[in-house]
């Protein structure tokens, strides 16, 4: 079979289980629903397989392949085919999205199973899944932005899942509706695209681009920056990037797949792809590489002083996606795409680990409130600090190769590019504060009363389900997990999952080692040949030496972080007192939601204030009221006339013809 | 002899009937004062007929007479109808129509 056959039986599986799923849902027993969603994305990742080998079989320069089933749309001289486009960058995405999407069905069917909406979520996240890998095998920009879409309303259907909960339901429609600006964005540059080539087709587009557009011209920057406005609400990248913390209330497993390891990223992947474009409009790639900066700074910042555990590694996340976002826009691209494998393993791990902790904390996500867990939950805590070592770039675990390839591909191309290098590397040293912060506040210490009560009596702790935002009772009758947690110690499918990334977390670094091999960058070479920032590469001495000092600002923060959470518990409140503006600063996000509410929201909202006060009252009600009015009133006039004395009518009658009469005498005379 | 002694006695007859219609209420004296006006239109059409020198108007007032007996055979039936259901035979009373 060819490489395209198995990249449409990669969409086939996920749609036929979704669907199963969903049309099932009253017959089919709990744990097969389970066992369906989680066998079919494990199809899926086996066909990405063979289509991996199916490509590896070819000579580099042939290994991309369209191909259409039949058209989707075809009017007035446009035909867009419902076509794939099969290259390594696709394959590179299908194989982390359903590898990564088949691990977290199975950790799902274990931590969702009390859940009253399983089927549902089963179903919702195979679609999920078939929206993903859409987006990322579309051949042409409509089943891009199709794809786009998709992904965009699942993540909101997920996020409002337990939708009884006012804060998730909130939660939900603000990260669709900040994704919807995006889409316009997207759909825009489409626009523009099909206005200045002629066509809605990858391999048309980036052939005749470098034909029609020149260097840094208005069109192709344009077109750069709309595609742009897609990429950084998708991936949370500022000033986008308000949706994503709030997307944590949806269920772990969904913050584990979406919110982190797949559909966040698909904006870096957007880049890589569209890397045809940005090579033309150096401007745009280096806003977003700025940007990506700017992001990754403020979300580590931010997330040094978050107490909500999965709200920092989502602020963690935003941190790392700007990361990748860098490498994209600054020509890094096999080492940025490598960074999105290493995160989707390290961060959808942490998010797993921290699922468990949550759980047995009974939906509590207040690290305050947490400590001891290391002597409860062993296997948790072992699999949470393998993700914690990863994504503080401890040395030789894949975050460590990974994010400084990119800094050490930025120090190479030298110039202004090496702003990205220095603060990145201070981002790292954020990063490995923040990330062993957490560990060190929720692992070792006194146990807390949960943790206690796990180890005394192996029970998970069950209170009324609490909304832990607002402190409100939970409806339990439909889609709330109910007072059933479950933990990874108590459940296989969840400890299988968990163990798989851990070993990929630590060890996936190992694929792409500077000057030893580079399996990830050389497979993703052809893609990315046409690129003029391709040719640059950091010599392997100085990715050595940048791996040096990446391994040394590692140890360094989480030395400091060990410090000042282990050693000297009492310093970080200290700080926080001395430094209290800086702590409310950071604490409230930067005010991002409040500038936003004070420039968006609120202006909007006045003027549609304005709108109904003014518009709506006087010109549209004064219309229709007018006009009603007039007929009124008309009518009442007319039926004085109609009193019912037959008499009188008689009388008008003799009175009405006489005045004819008389006018015709007279103006005939 | 002159027209105008046609004319002045068919208005005279015309606007008796009209006068009778306006003050009287009961509906049969109605009928007999509408029968007066339309007899009233026959003698100012017959005149004219005879005036002009052609037979149009005749036939016309033969038409209009058709139409006097349809009228009236319509109007008594009415009548002996109002009679039959004891309403009050008086077209003041009967305002059923009023808007």
């Amino acid at each position: 079979m060819t490489a395209t056959a198995w990249a449409w039986l990669v969409l086939l599986f996920p749609l036929l289980g979704s669907i199963v799923i969903a049309l099932g849902f009253k017959v089919l027993p709990v744990k097969a629903a389970g066992a369906i969603g989680t066998l079919t994305i494990g199809l899926t990742f086996l066909c990405g397989v063979a289509a991996l080998i199916s490509l590896l079989g070819e000579s580099p320069e042939a290994r991309h392949h369209a191909s259409s089933l039949w058209d989707y749309a075809s009017v007035a001289g446009l035909n867009i085919k419902l076509g794939i486009f099969v290259d390594p960058l696709s394959v590179f995405m299908v194989l982390v999205v359903a590898g990564v999407s088949a691990l977290i069905h199975l950790y799902s069917f274990g931590y969702m199973q009390s859940d009253q909406g399983y089927h549902r979520f089963f179903s919702y996240l195979n679609f999920f899944v078939f929206s993903m890998l859409l987006l990322v095998l579309a051949g042409n920009f409509v089943l891009l932005i199709v794809g786009w879409a998709f992904v965009g309303f699942v993540s909101y259907a997920l996020i409002s899942f337990w939708y009884r909960r006012q804060t998730a339901t909130r939660a939900g429609m603000k990260a669709f509706v900040v994704n919807v600006v995006g889409d316009i964005g997207l759909v825009l540059a489409a626009f523009l695209i099909f206005r200045e080539l002629g066509t809605f087709e990858y391999s048309q587009v980036f052939a005749k681009a470098p034909q029609v557009f020149h260097t840094n011209e208005w069109t192709v920057t344009a077109i750069c920056l709309l595609l742009l406005a897609g990429v950084f609400a998708k991936s949370a990248q500022l000033p986008f990037h308000t949706w994503l913390p709030d997307a944590m209330e949806g269920p772990t497993p969904v913050s584990a797949l979406i919110h982190a390891a797949t559909m966040v990223t698909a904006g870096v992947y957007l880049i890589a792809r569209t890397h045809a474009l940005f090579v033309l409009a150096p401007t745009a790639a280096d806003i977003a590489a700025f940007v990506g900066l700017a992001t990754l700074l403020v979300a580590a910042t931010i997330a040094l002083v978050m107490t909500d555990l999965k709200r920092a590694i989502a602020y963690s996340t935003m941190s790392q996606i700007g990361y990748m976002i860098v490498g994209v826009s600054i020509g890094a691209y096999g080492a940025g795409m490598f960074h999105l494998m290493t995160h989707a393993f390290f961060k959808a791990l942490l998010f797993m680990a921290a699922g468990s902790i949550i759980a047995a904390m009974a939906n509590e996500q207040n690290i305050d409130k947490m400590s001891g867990f290391g002597r409860a939950m062993r296997f948790t805590s072992i699999t949470m600090v393998c993700g914690g070592l990863a994504l503080a770039a401890f040395p030789l675990t894949s975050g460590f190769f990974s994010k400084d390839e990119i800094l050490a591909y930025a120090g190479a191309r030298g110039g202004m590019y090496l702003i990205f290098t220095v603060l990145g590397y201070f981002g790292a040293f954020l990063t490995a504060i923040y990330t062993f912060r957490l560990i060190f506040r929720v692992l070792p210490g006194k146990p807390c009363p949960e943790a206690q009560e796990l180890i005394d009596s192996g029970h998970v702790a069950h209170e009324a389900p609490r909304n832990p935002a607002t402190g409100e009772m939970e409806d339990t009758e439909v889609g709330f997990p109910g007072a059933e947690h479950h933990i990874a110690e108590q459940s296989l499918p969840m400890r299988i999952a968990m163990a798989v990334l851990a070993f990929g977390a630590l060890f996936g670094g190992l694929i792409q080692i500077p000057g030893v091999d580079n399996i990830v960058a050389n497979f993703l070479d052809p893609v990315f040949a046409d690129s003029p920032l391709a040719a640059i590469h950091p010599s392997t001495s100085w990715s050595w030496i940048g791996l040096g000092i990446g391994s040394v600002i590692s140890l360094a923060g989480i030395g400091v972080a060990y410090w000042l959470y282990v050693v000297r518990p009492e310093v970080p409140a200290a700080l926080q007192q001395r430094f209290s503006a800086v702590h409310t600063f950071l604490y409230n996000k930067w005010y991002f939601d409040e500038a936003i509410d004070l420039l968006i929201v609120r202006p909007t909202l006045a003027i549609g204030r304005f709108a109904n006060r003014v518009f709506e009252r006087f010109v549209v009600d004064g219309l229709v009221s007018g006009t009603e009015d007039i007929v009124g009133g008309g009518g009442r006039l007319v039926r004085v006339v109609q009193s019912g004395f037959v008499r009188s009518y008689a009388l008008l009658l003799l009175v009405g013809f006489a005045g004819l009469a008389l006018y015709f005498l007279l103006s005939s005379s | 002899m002159n027209i105008e002694w046609y004319i002045v006695l068919s208005s005279l007859l015309f606007a008796i009937g009209a006068t009778g219609i306006l003050i009287r209420r009961s509906p049969v004296v109605i009928l007999l004062c509408l029968e007066l006006m339309l007899n009233a239109g026959n003698l100012a059409l017959v005149a004219f007929s005879r005036m002009v020198g052609n037979q149009q108007g005749q036939i016309f007032a033969i038409v209009v007479m058709v139409v006097a007996a349809c009228e009236v055979v319509v109007g008594l039936g009415l009548i002996v109808a109002i009679f039959r259901r004891k309403l009050p035979l008086d077209v003041d009373a009967l305002r059923e129509l009023r808007g």
